[in-house]
């Protein structure tokens, strides 16, 4: 509960008929930031998300804004606006109205209403649009309006419930980007719900990573890329390659392994108690996996694969290839340095041993 | 598509033909009485019976006078082959609207009809030289009270006696009107052609309603309420028919039919033919199976009514017998004021001092 | 071409029963009733053209009086419809769930599977003075009396609620149960209170079922007969009982058509008032 962190949470519960949906999530925004909360369908984003507009109340634990506890204060007396999913603009109200319908509930003047809804719509960049109904603007458009309905109210937290979900790819890539300019540009604290990991990791400052109603790593998006602290974090965040195999021997922070089909790989280890014999798994990202002919930089370590097919996706090219029963993807840069591959052909597949993690096998 | 569509139009003109002239041919498969008539006047094992000698099929609906004539009226006298309106109803409306046809009393069986009704019956449905209807059954308006407030109501005017304060009940129709002008010592039956008169006799009684008004629970509209009025005892005394009070006195011994000092309105019920009957031979059959003794006292039994068919007494329920006999001496008998025909325009001028005194507070 | 032509007649073909069905049974008595009301009778037998019926109206107060009194009524009855229907349509469309919402909407219609008579009959069992409500009041020691609650103009109103409702439930629970219960929420997030969020997002949503729902019974409640009849006191007139004694017990069908025309056209007027009065609300509501 540092004075300068807009939302602190302990402990928080919410439970339904016997299912946890959020256990026990403490959590910690600075003021001015962009935090994410990124999980898979299900895990309990929406469920927490209203927990803190107010929507619902926790079966433990405490909500602090700004230092003040707000676990009984009504979701309109809260310093806390939302961004819905379906973004819930009234339909029955234009666009000015949309966004003057909060100041009114403040007592804002008509005049000084008024201003404040041209101010907001041109800093969104709809000037001109406040006699439109919600149902003549287009997706993006609507986007920004339900946007300009909770700044215009500059509330101490802005909560965003994948407002993107509903938008195609191009526009979403375009909001993405556009997002993290006006939260920048209105210096409000934005909590941003998503599952789609690349939003997440593009507009962050900092990303919880949840599973099953619990916060699995909470860190800026490019720790939580290279240094992973649990499996489902390196499985979830970011392509990566699953390789099974047993714990041969440890050196150092780099454990020895052999995989099912025999082959030695090495790798740097991630988590804590792993004893030779126990059953693990390497995770090594595509981009750290190199194609070598015979030449092998002496500190990697490599194994050897069938290639199945080349997938061409300009930068994001890569090779299906199998090694050691399990498939594996491998980043093909496209500066010409890739040897021509044929399908079947055999290739050795090697990385740097510390751009590998290995963690205790999940059963 | 010229031919298609020819022959669609041909194929829906011959499905609609088949539709009508199915409708007619299962109307003339077997032969129908469709008779109008009051609740009770024709009971199922009295039509299952005439069903059975005659082979005839009987179809009943239910009415009363007003909505009697208004159908007829709305068809020009179709739609039914029998009819019973009440016998003051009768020339005035066959004057406006011709809806019956005279009936032919060679046809029917006077034998089995008492003399003085089938002449008092005749005499006011005459109309040029024409007869239009049969007497059937006969009843009187008057009082049901309650014993607890019968030494008070003796007379339609004793209704709005203090005593009975708001455990009175009426209508708003024609009969209140003649009622509370008899007992104001009136004679609204001799002024029916005397139009000022009339209107005078008419004041008078508006007047005495409005007044009235303080003491009636409500006006009633039907049958079944006005019993369960008298029957719960939220309604102490009524101006209704005899054989309600008849009925409620066989349910509970305390309440009774009395005749008013100014005389019960005496009606006759009659039989009378549309002007486009489609079975009038089914209509005459039934006339003379109805008045057979034994059927009239069937019929008696079962509206509360008595009927004119002469000997039909000694058929009929004893407790009706005596109940009759309870509401009625000879004095009362004779005093029975009953309905002359009324002249076409009365009920305007009747409905409109109706209309004030609802209107009134 | 063929295929036009084909799909117009086929078109054609369905539309018949219905044009015809509107044309015997809505147009044709009504202009029938329209022609009737024009004429007056001037003896017994002889009709002339004429506005009298229509003078009448206005000139005999008793029939104005009778027609606002029935006007006055049903706008409140209306009104008081829609305020006890909408919690009813409220709780069913956002709060039941499953099996308990077929159960509510079973409860209001069950009283539709009997007829109005045996619906007003119902009441008046209840709120007669030798009535339950009466009998209980005084087993309760509330009313040392038996206490009349019939025959008045609440009674009046209580059986036409009754009657109304359903058909003001319906439209509501249609229209808010597609309301995204977002909007509600969104609503709140944004500062509202209980009765903003009502006033401002609730009942605009809910405007479309609202107005159809009134207009229904308003309707109904104006052309309803026996419950005014039979419920009301001794100068409850109902316009309907008016037009009805005109045809049927006074013979007088010319007064009648007239009356029947009027109520058609007045009831009419009132509803495009509220109509555009809704409208307007609806508008301003928009900007
Ligand atoms: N009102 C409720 N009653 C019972 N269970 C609920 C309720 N709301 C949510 N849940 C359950 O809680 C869990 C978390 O739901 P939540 O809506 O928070 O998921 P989410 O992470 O937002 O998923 P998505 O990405 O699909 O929106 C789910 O298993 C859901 O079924
Ligand atoms: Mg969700």
């Amino acid at each position: 509960m540092t004075s300068h962190s807009d939302l602190s949470c302990t402990g928080l519960v919410r439970r339904f008929s016997g299912h946890t949906a959020v256990d026990h999530v403490s959590l910690d925004v600075p003021a001015g930031t962009f935090f994410s909360i990124l999980g898979p369908s299900g895990c309990g984003k929406t469920t927490l998300l209203r927990l803190l507009a107010g929507f619902d109340k926790p079966d433990e634990g405490d909500i602090h804004i700004r230092g003040q506890r707000m676990n009984d204060v009504p979701p309109n007396h809260r310093p806390v606006n939302m961004v819905f999913q379906h973004l819930a603009l009234f339909p029955t109200m234009s666009v000015g109205e949309n966004i003057g319908y909060g100041l009114k509930r403040q007592k804002v003047p008509a005049a000084e209403r008024q201003k404040r809804i041209v101010q907001v719509l041109e800093q969104v960049g709809l000037p001109d649009l406040a006699g439109r109904n919600p149902q003549q603007l287009s997706g993006g458009q609507r986007q920004r309006v339900a946007l300009a309905r909770c700044l215009v109210l500059k509330p101490t937290l802005l909560l965003l419930d994948e407002p993107l979900g509903a938008l195609d790819l191009k526009l979403r890539e375009q909001m993405k980007v556009e997002l993290k300019h006006l939260q920048k540009a209105f210096g409000t604290t934005f909590v941003y719900i998503t599952h789609d990991q690349s939003e997440a990791m593009v507009m962050s400052d900092q990303v919880a990573v949840m599973r099953n109603g619990r916060f699995d790593q909470v860190a800026p998006p490019e720790v939580l890329y290279r240094q992973p602290e649990t499996p489902f974090v390196a499985g979830f965040v970011g392509d990566n390659n699953r390789l099974r195999g047993d714990l041969v021997s440890v050196e150092g922070e780099l454990a020895d392994i052999r995989l099912d089909d025999g082959s030695r790989v090495r790798g740097r280890i991630a988590c804590e108690g792993l004893e030779p014999g126990s059953r693990v798994d390497l995770f090594v990202r595509p981009e750290s996996l190199v194609l070598a002919g015979e030449a092998i930089n002496p500190g990697y370590t490599g194994m050897d694969a069938r290639i199945r097919t080349t997938l061409f996706d300009g930068a994001n090219s890569r090779v299906e290839a199998e090694a050691a029963g399990q498939t594996v993807y491998a980043r093909l840069p496209q500066d010409g340095s890739a040897p021509r591959l044929g399908e079947n052909a055999a290739v050795r597949l090697a990385w740097d041993p510390i751009l590998a993690r290995v963690f205790e096998a999940a059963t | 598509m010229k031919r298609l569509d020819r022959k669609t139009r041909k194929h829906a003109l011959m499905l609609s033909l088949a539709l009508v002239t199915g409708g007619f041919a299962g109307g003339a498969m077997a032969e129908e009485l469709r008779l109008i008539t009051w609740g009770g006047y024709a009971p199922d094992d009295v039509v299952a019976q005439f069903e059975k000698e005659t082979g005839i099929d009987v179809k009943v609906t239910l009415s009363n006078n007003e909505d009697m004539i208004s159908k007829l009226r709305a068809t020009g006298g179709a739609g039914f082959d029998l009819a019973q309106p009440s016998q003051d109803r009768i020339v005035g409306v066959q004057r406006q609207f011709n809806i019956y046809k005279p009936i032919d009393f060679s046809r029917v069986n006077t034998e089995q009809l008492q003399p003085s009704m089938v002449k008092a019956t005749k005499d006011s449905t005459e109309l040029s030289g024409k007869h239009y209807g049969v007497p059937a059954v006969w009843g009187t308006s008057g009082l049901i009270v309650h014993n607890s407030v019968a030494d008070s109501v003796k007379d339609y005017t004793d209704l709005c006696d203090p005593a009975v304060a708001g455990e009175v009940s009426y209508r708003l129709k024609r009969p209140t009107l003649i009622g509370f002008g008899f007992a104001l010592g009136l004679d609204p039956f001799s002024a029916y052609n005397d139009r000022d008169r009339y209107d005078s006799i008419l004041a008078q009684v508006e007047d005495k309603l409005i007044d009235c008004k303080a003491n009636v629970k409500t006006y009633w509209t039907g049958g079944d309420q006005l019993l369960a009025l008298l029957r719960t005892g939220e309604v102490k005394a009524a101006m209704a028919w005899d054989a309600g009070g008849w009925k409620l006195n066989a349910e509970n011994p305390e309440i009774r039919f009395v005749a008013p000092e100014s005389g019960a309105l005496g009606w006759i019920d009659t039989f009378a033919i549309p002007r486009r009957s489609e079975n009038e031979e089914a209509a005459y059959k039934w006339i003379n199976f109805v008045m057979q003794p034994e059927i009239a006292a069937k019929i008696t039994n079962a509206s509360g009514n008595f009927t004119a068919s002469k000997g039909a007494d000694e058929f009929v329920r004893a407790e009706l017998a005596d109940a009759y006999r309870a509401s009625f001496n000879d004095e009362a008998i004779n005093n029975i004021k009953w309905y002359p025909p009324v002249p076409p325009g009365l009920e305007t001028v009747e409905g409109q001092v109706l209309d004030r005194v609802q209107a009134a507070n | 071409m063929m295929k036009d032509s084909a799909s117009r007649l086929s078109l054609w073909l369905l539309l018949t029963p219905f044009l015809l069905w509107i044309l015997l049974l809505v147009l044709v008595p009504h202009l029938q009733m329209l022609r009737v009301s024009f004429q007056v009778r001037e003896s017994w037998d002889t009709l002339v053209w004429g506005f009298d019926q229509y003078q009448n109206f206005f000139t005999e107060s008793y029939y104005w009086r009778t027609f606002v009194r029935t006007g006055v009524m049903s706008l409140f009855t209306t009104f008081l419809t829609l305020i006890i229907a909408f919690p009813i349509a409220w709780y069913i469309a956002r709060l039941a769930r499953g099996r308990a919402r077929g159960l509510l909407f079973l409860a209001c219609l069950i009283p539709f599977w009997a007829s109005e008579l045996v619906r007003t009959y119902g009441w008046m069992i209840l709120l007669r003075e030798s009535g339950l409500i009466s009998s209980w009041l005084q087993l309760l020691g509330l009313a040392d009396a038996p206490v009349e609650m019939l025959y008045n103009d609440v009674a009046v109103i209580i059986g036409l609620v009754y009657n109304g409702l359903l058909f003001m439930v319906v439209p509501l629970v249609t229209t808010l149960d597609g309301m995204d219960e977002n909007l509600v929420e969104a609503g709140y997030d944004l500062g509202g209170g209980h009765l903003t969020v009502m006033r401002e997002v609730v009942v605009p949503w809910a405007m479309p079922g609202i107005v159809s729902g009134c207009i229904v019974v308003f309707m109904l409640t104006l052309g309803s007969y026996l419950t005014p009849i039979l419920m009301g006191g001794k100068d409850s007139a109902w316009f309907t009982q008016q037009i009805f004694t005109q045809f049927i017990t006074r013979f007088n069908w010319e007064q009648g058509a007239a009356l029947g025309v009027l109520l058609l056209f007045l009831s009419s007027v009132i509803v495009w008032i509220g109509l555009r009065l809704s409208g307007q609300s609806l508008r301003k509501v928009m900007g």
